[in-house]
């Protein structure tokens, strides 16, 4: 059986966490089948990422070559096809991230792999392909059985593989590349997310709001919740999608990780988008009618009501208990 | 400029119960509300934006059951001039890639400049028609896109990365362009206008113009299962104003009042 493959991320010249992630995934699969692990670097200026790296593979393909320096997936597609072609390994992993999602259904597509994306869990069972995966906003998990084919191509949501300890002897190869970047499709640069005046990240009680608010009127009542309890206002995606928020109080991984000694989830029912950038606080509380919502599994107190029942009481609890 | 938007119906799973049919690899559907997709109706806000300042037509397709043409029909009544429902009943078992094959077979014998899809759908949340279906008409992409800037022959896009960063792009066109939500503020449809695009005709395309021999499925759903808890919490049980007071003991308990 051939190799698992996974691909180093990287952004801005650090190597991404997902980076990790899938190196101590693809460990598991290779030791599973009885094969080696093989990251895939591309990059510029590549000997920090090797280091970084270095005894978490058995080896380390390098393409070291500016036009790597920055995420296009284009060019990511030109020279990664050419070396799936060559080598065939049985899996390669990329990360679910903005970066995976852009290349990996193209990149499978064109070498003609069966693919699948966001998966939790990526197992090979009697010779079968099977990944775990969640669909319906988070509320149910699939296990799916993947058409059978020699290779395969599967992006890993973050979070299910901790990076971990690894003393693998390493052979690094560096490959040459003449790739140059499509003038279809061109990296122009990256735009920094705005401050806003709160900062999120700084506060030691957040109350986050979601979807359940229902009306932006409501917020009012969020707001001098807040106020009472010492806390700042953040959200889930769809308040910044509804302009009610501004961009800097989303917590989530396209917006802010934070790590509050207290979180009150309010109306937000948990996309793992969202728990990715609050499992790291301290107390988790969710308020939510759907006692079946996904925010439930990461909280340590749970209310399952109504939530425009539970936030005039608890505030004025807070009031008096303070 | 012309532009495709692919569409899809799903139910709407975000504030509902989701419970598993006797199959064990479906939901039970009777009570659910289906709408469209939430990034689909960012993608078609985004085209009808455009054809406002650009001209052109807007073309909706959708790989759906007959209940898909109310949702085309609210897409036409929201500025699209045409819609095409591709007959899910025809296909059995579909996933993302054979959506995207389906998509692929209709779409090249239509000419645009622009092809738009949500960047997920919410049911089963794989994030891959858009760019597969790019690769598959061999045209460039760009994925979670939140800005679009587009002259006759090329578009700068911004796509939205982690942690509040954007990533700009020049794209040639045509290109296809996976719509990330926020990018816009969708319009409802007026009711004269529901009313107009109830007389438009749909075309709808079964099995005759596809050659589903063809058609490969990446997967298959062996079972569905409610996600195992990663943690234990504690809920808090009795009237309102009964949990909130035990929480606001909670919080003095643990100090952080």
């Amino acid at each position: 059986m051939s190799d698992i493959f996974v691909l180093i991320e990287h952004r801005q010249g650090k190597i991404r966490d997902i980076s990790f992630e899938l190196l101590n995934c693809g460990r598991k699969l290779a030791e599973k089948t009885n094969s080696n692990l093989t990251a895939l670097l591309l990059g510029y200026n590549t000997e920090n990422f090797v280091e970084k790296i270095k005894s978490q593979a058995h080896r380390i393909l390098v393409i070291n070559s500016e036009v790597f320096k920055d995420f296009n997936s284009e060019s990511y597609q030109i020279a990664l096809s050419e070396i799936l072609k060559k080598e065939t390994p049985f899996i390669t992993l990329i990360g679910h991230t903005a970066c995976g999602m852009d290349l990996c259904p193209a990149l499978a597509t064109q070498m003609e792999f069966p693919f699948t994306t966001d998966c939790l869990d990526v197992d090979v069972v009697e010779n079968k392909v099977k990944v775990t995966r969640q669909m319906y906003d988070g509320k149910l998990n699939a296990k799916l059985i993947i058409r059978e084919n020699p290779s395969y191509l599967f992006t890993l949501r973050a979070g299910n593989f901790p990076s971990e300890e690894s003393s693998l002897k390493t052979e690094i190869i560096n490959i040459k590349s003449s790739v140059t970047e499509p003038d279809y499709r061109k990296f122009v640069e990256y735009i920094e997310a705005v401050a806003g005046d709160v900062d999120i990240t700084k506060s030691d009680i957040v109350i986050g709001i979601g979807r359940g608010i229902k009306e932006q009127e409501n917020l009012s009542m969020i707001e001098e919740f807040a106020d009472n309890i010492g806390g700042v206002v953040a959200c889930s995606r769809p308040i910044v999608d509804a302009d009610w928020l501004p961009k800097d109080r989303q917590v989530g991984s396209s917006g802010k990780t934070i790590k509050p000694k207290l979180y009150i989830a309010i109306g937000i029912s948990g996309a793992f988008q969202h728990i990715t950038g609050m499992k790291g606080a301290e107390t988790i509380i969710a308020i939510n009618k759907d006692p079946n919502a996904p925010i439930f599994n990461e909280a340590d107190y749970g209310i399952v009501d109504d939530l425009f029942k539970v936030v005039p009481v608890l505030k004025e609890k807070v009031m008096e208990l303070k | 400029m012309d532009i495709i938007v692919c569409i899809k119906r799903v139910p709407q799973t975000a504030e509902a119960e989701v419970t598993i049919d006797s199959s064990g690899k479906d939901i039970e559907k009777d009570r659910l509300s289906f709408d469209i997709n939430e990034s689909d109706s960012y993608a078609l806000e985004e085209a009808v934006i455009l054809k406002e300042k650009f001209g052109g037509t807007i073309t909706v397709i959708s790989v759906g059951y007959q209940d898909t043409e109310d949702t085309l029909r609210i897409a036409l009544a929201k500025g699209a001039d045409n819609a095409i429902r591709v007959k899910a009943e025809d296909f059995e078992h579909i996933d993302g890639y054979k959506t995207s094959q389906i998509l692929k077979s209709v779409i090249e014998k239509e000419s645009y400049d622009l092809i738009f899809a949500g960047c997920i759908a919410t049911d089963d949340a794989y994030s891959q028609v858009g760019v597969t279906l790019a690769e598959l008409l061999n045209i460039p992409h760009a994925s979670l896109v939140i800005n679009i800037d587009t002259s006759e022959n090329r578009a700068d896009v911004n796509r939205e990365l982690e942690e509040g960063l954007m990533g700009h792009l020049d794209i040639s066109l045509p290109a296809l362009f996976t719509i990330q939500t926020g990018i816009n503020e969708p319009r409802y449809a007026s009711l004269i206008a529901i009313r107009r695009a109830a007389k438009k005709e749909i075309k709808v395309i079964g099995q005759e113009e596809i050659n589903k021999d063809n058609l490969l499925l990446n997967t298959e759903i062996e079972e569905l299962f409610i996600p195992p808890k990663t943690k234990e919490v504690e809920i808090l049980t009795g009237s309102p104003a009964e949990s909130a007071s035990k929480l606001a003991e909670i919080f003095k308990e643990k100090g952080l009042i």
